[in-house]
């Protein structure tokens, strides 16, 4: 069964060249001793260096870390006690809700963001709140539960229905269930689900764009700023550091899920009695 | 495992009718967990998307009126634009992306591990740089054009028009604040979007239905064509919504790569909420449109659509 | 008239470093039931595969018609298989699942002809009338058949079927196991067989192949496999047997539990140890006083037919199947007719089957379960 598909794999390699150029540009003339970021002229650290002295991007930079830890851990509560109660509900309240809940998932962002937007000025404008840190944070822990949901609520229904049984035969109440044995076993799912929103909320720009006001920033629209105005390479050496983190946390995860996946084989194998 | 000391008990939980009063406070408090969440979806899902609807019929002083809607009528060419590039980026990812699927599961499964990384090591960088990437590429002074300079395509071209007196020498190819920036940025960062749905639909494929179609006389070709293709299109259409959506949606590329000069509905919406042409009810308008249209390709996936939580995870 | 086939010449695959198949060599004749049979892992699959075209040999030659057809791809093979989990083409509908094969065919076949040869075959399978339902709307049974009706439709010279029935009820599997056989005869081609149940291959074949480990045990009609195994393997995987240590006294003499007794063996050396096979129906209960041996009763089962009973002499365990009721605890005596012994020689298995200690009701049923979880240990 020795099939050549040379045609398919130069085709994939030149795919895989167009995706990764851009990317290898930015971080080459991240190091570029002039400002050009076109015109090579020698190797440099000192956009780095103007980096982290810039407090600007320094303090949108603690700004998104400090909403997105936030809202993450404060999503994973939310979302793992939401995706428990769904799970013992009847069919029919289920389902809708469900549905409600992939809404900021599915929805274009714009959409989510510019809705926010509204709701938050109309009820300022009530209220006399502005929008700013709270507005934002809300923002994103309604962006992020969707995710822990989806990634928790196949953990359940992996789960023995006997697990239940098991623990209150021996005597726990349901709260106790809950704390000692379901959240310990779906917590794969939950930290999977932690790390995505976390990733989400790093990443995002536009409900941040139009959810954060004029008094705070975060990464991405300092960069978005940037952009539009005094281009540097600094942005240059942000994409780099940017691309080192996420590179690292993917082969953590990566290699997370193949120990994961063996860790299963071997459950297996011992079910059927051959270890 | 004797069948004797099977529970005769019923199972509780889901959906399950409740035969005592206590079964049914248990089976609320179980349900109870999940409230907090359902009143906060309320509050900041359901309300602000009402709100937009709201605002979408009223006017300025806050009567209800169409009138946000027939002043759409204006826009009409932003909404063709962003629906015709939409389009061309979504043809193009397919084109694209199909092969690379097809190729990337035809890899032994240690190796499509490595390859699937690899496509989302791009998503995960801010799509704001990437997008940024391509401006100090495409730019008049970028690297495309600076290349073409060093090696003499422009004077060559130049040259070409010597006689011509009304003719005056270019120095660049436009290529940045052009249309084709603009799906050519949609196309960079969508692409994966593509890829992923497909690839994980190829790859549930039967292994079995492939060689029973061999083994009735089919070759590769026909495998192809009467097997994988038709077997593979739930992926298809799955990818070409989770480009579709988000491509008829952006706004950051088109301000980014032609700096607003190619005018997208995202663009429209985004001056409406802020900027000097506050108009929070036109771009409601043009937002609940956009809503609809999301709504409608959601559907089409979720009934004809597979493979798409490999991607909407990811 | 028997024409050769097929042959295996010491065809050999490995995998992983593990041997699968260690050096096989078949012959199979047109238009007979074969049947390869043995528990998981012994290469019954591999072979099939093998001569399906999906796997190729290590070493060894596979000829078809006398021709070397080992590189040849299966798509240009005069073979078609029935594949265990059916693998049908759930995009199209069962008019077109049958008619695949046909509509490859260059040059082109007319739209009548296909129709016509499709619904031929499916009145063959039973299924008249299920041209237009899809795959999700059939039952186990019935997509089964549309996948017998897919491979047969293009008349190959063999028909390769690899434990096809293996995801139905009992009932289901037994009806489709006659239908089967009516089939191969009615088409008239060459049908080989996998499966790891003894009793669906003593029903359906002409020849049955035990196979174990990558070898071949023995070969022969299910008689010959059930009444002269060649080794204590085959004598426990078909049917049931008690497998006791002999010695060949001399011919027709064979000496067990200090007794010697007529049989209808001979052709081995004087005193040469032996298994010796007794089938747990060819024993009759007798008094006590009538006994050739006597041995107490351990454990009683009632099985609809017959009764299982396992009886201790001198430590080690039968099984005897009969009408006849014997409480727990009773002594009793056994006699055996001449024609109920069968000598073996001895070979590897020799001492790994055929005592009945660790025998119960629950393992009856766990030896029926074809995953093989339910291992034979000692």
């Amino acid at each position: 069964m020795k099939k050549k598909y040379t045609g398919g794999r130069i085709f994939t390699a030149l795919t895989y060249v167009f995706l990764y150029a851009p990317i290898i540009v930015l971080i080459v003339f991240s190091f570029n001793s002039t400002k050009s970021r076109t015109i090579w002229s020698g190797f440099t650290l000192n956009w780095y260096k103007e980096l982290f002295n810039d407090n600007l991007i320094m303090s949108s930079l603690q700004t998104t870390l400090t909403v997105s830890v936030i809202a993450s851990v404060v999503a994973a509560v939310i979302g793992t006690f939401a995706a428990i109660g769904f799970y013992n509900m009847k069919k029919k309240w289920r389902g809708p809700l469900l549905t409600v809940n992939n809404i900021p998932v599915i929805n274009a962002d714009i959409i989510t963001g510019v809705s926010l937007a509204l709701l938050f000025i109309s009820a300022g404008a009530a209220l006399g709140f502005q929008l700013g840190f709270t507005t934002l944070l809300i923002a994103h822990i309604s962006f992020d539960v969707p995710y822990i949901i989806l990634s928790v609520m196949p953990k359940l229904y992996q789960l023995d229905r006997n697990l239940f049984e098991a623990a209150q035969d021996l005597g726990c109440t349901w709260f106790q269930t809950v704390y000692k044995v379901i959240i310990p076993e779906i917590l794969p799912g939950i930290i999977n689900g932690l790390l995505i929103a976390f990733t989400m909320s790093v990443d995002d720009f536009v409900i941040s764009y139009f959810t954060a006001g004029s008094s705070v920033q975060t990464l991405s629209m300092t960069i978005y700023a940037m952009t539009r105005r005094r281009i540097s390479p600094e942005i240059n050496a942000i994409s780099t550091l940017l691309f080192a983190v996420v590179l690292i946390l993917l082969v953590i995860v990566n290699m997370r899920e193949s120990r994961q996946h063996k860790v299963e084989i071997k459950k297996e194998k011992m079910l059927k009695g051959l270890v | 495992m004797s069948r004797n000391t099977q529970s005769v008990r019923s199972e509780k939980g889901i959906g399950d009718s409740w035969r005592t009063v206590k079964e049914f406070f248990e089976h609320f408090r179980k349900q109870s967990f999940a409230y907090p969440y359902v009143i906060w979806m309320g509050l900041f899902v359901v309300i602000p998307i009402i709100l937009i609807g709201v605002y979408a019929f009223t006017s300025a002083e806050g009567t209800f009126t169409f009138g946000n809607f027939s002043g759409m009528i204006d826009y009409a060419p932003v909404f063709g634009r962003s629906l015709w590039l939409a389009f061309l980026a979504t043809v193009m990812c397919l084109l694209i992306g199909y092969p690379v699927a097809l190729a990337i599961s035809r890899m032994s499964p240690k190796t499509q591990r490595i390859m699937l990384m690899l496509i989302m090591l791009p998503m995960w960088i801010n799509f704001l740089l990437r997008t940024y990437a391509w401006m100090s590429i495409l730019e008049n002074t970028g690297l495309i054009n600076r290349f073409f300079a060093s090696v003499g395509v422009f004077d060559w071209i130049n040259g070409l028009h010597a006689a011509d007196l009304h003719y005056t020498p270019i120095t660049h190819f436009q290529l940045i604040n052009t249309s084709g920036a603009v799906v050519l940025g949609m196309v960079y960062n969508y692409l994966p979007f593509m890829i992923l749905p497909i690839q994980s639909v190829i790859v549930k494929i039967d292994p079995f239905v492939i060689e029973a179609a061999e083994d009735l006389g089919a070759n590769s070709r026909t495998v192809f064509r009467k097997i994988i293709f038709p077997l593979s299109l739930s992926g298809v259409i799955s990818g070409i919504t989770m480009v579709f959506v988000p491509a008829v949606s952006t706004f950051v590329i088109s301000k980014l790569l032609s700096n607003g000069t190619v005018m997208l509905l995202g663009d429209l919406i985004e001056m409406q909420f802020t900027g000097a042409a506050y108009n929070p009810h036109l771009g409601s308008a043009i937002s609940l449109i956009m809503m609809v249209i999301v709504i409608i390709c959601m559907s089409v996936m979720s009934r004809f659509g597979e493979g798409e939580e490999q991607a909407v995870v990811m | 008239m028997a024409k050769e086939l097929i042959r295996l010449v010491d065809c050999r695959k490995e995998f992983d470093g593990e041997v699968v198949l260690d050096s096989i060599n078949l012959t199979i004749m047109d238009k007979e039931f074969l049947t390869l049979l043995g528990p998981s892992g012994c290469g019954k699959t591999t072979t099939l595969r093998i001569i399906g075209g999906f796997l190729k040999t290590d070493s060894g030659k596979v000829l078809f018609d006398g021709v070397k057809i080992n590189d040849v791809p299966p798509h240009k093979r005069k073979i078609n298989t029935v594949f265990q989990k059916y693998a049908l083409f759930t995009h199209l509908n069962v008019f077109e699942n049958i008619a695949f094969g046909l509509r490859i065919q260059r040059p082109r076949l007319s739209e009548e002809k296909i129709t016509r040869r499709v619904h031929e075959v499916l009145e063959l399978v039973a299924l008249k009338g299920y041209e237009k339902r899809t795959v999700s709307q059939l039952s186990g049974g019935q997509q089964q058949r549309v996948a017998i009706a897919r491979a047969v439709i293009n008349k190959p010279q063999v028909l390769l079927l690899d434990e096809p029935l293996g995801a139905l009820d009992l009932k289901l599997r037994k009806d489709m196991q006659r239908e089967l056989k009516q089939i191969q005869k009615q088409v008239g081609i060459t049908f080989i067989y996998v499966t790891h149940d003894q009793e669906e291959a003593l029903t359906m074949s002409d020849t049955v192949v035990v196979m174990n480990k990558g070898e071949i045990q023995q070969i022969g009609t299910p008689l010959d496999i059930y009444n002269e195994p060649k080794n204590a393997f085959v004598a426990d995987f078909i049917g049931e047997s008690n497998i006791i240590d002999g010695v060949m006294v001399s011919d027709n003499v064979v000496r067990m539990y200090g007794r010697n007794f007529p049989c209808l063996d001979k052709g081995f050396a004087p005193n040469e140890p032996v298994d010796v096979v007794v089938r747990p129906e060819d024993i009759d209960i007798v008094p006590v006083s009538k006994g050739e041996m006597i041995g107490t009763v351990t454990e009683v089962t009632f099985k609809g037919m017959q009764y299982d009973i396992i009886v201790d002499f001198q430590g080690f365990k039968w099984l005897i199947q009969t009408t006849d009721h014997s409480p727990v605890g009773a002594k009793i005596g056994v006699k055996i007719d001449p024609d109920g012994f069968h000598i073996m020689k001895k070979s590897e298995y020799s001492g790994l089957y055929g005592d009945y200690s660790s025998y119960s009701a629950e393992y009856d049923e766990l030896s029926a379960d074809p995953e093989g979880v339910g291992q034979e240990d000692e």
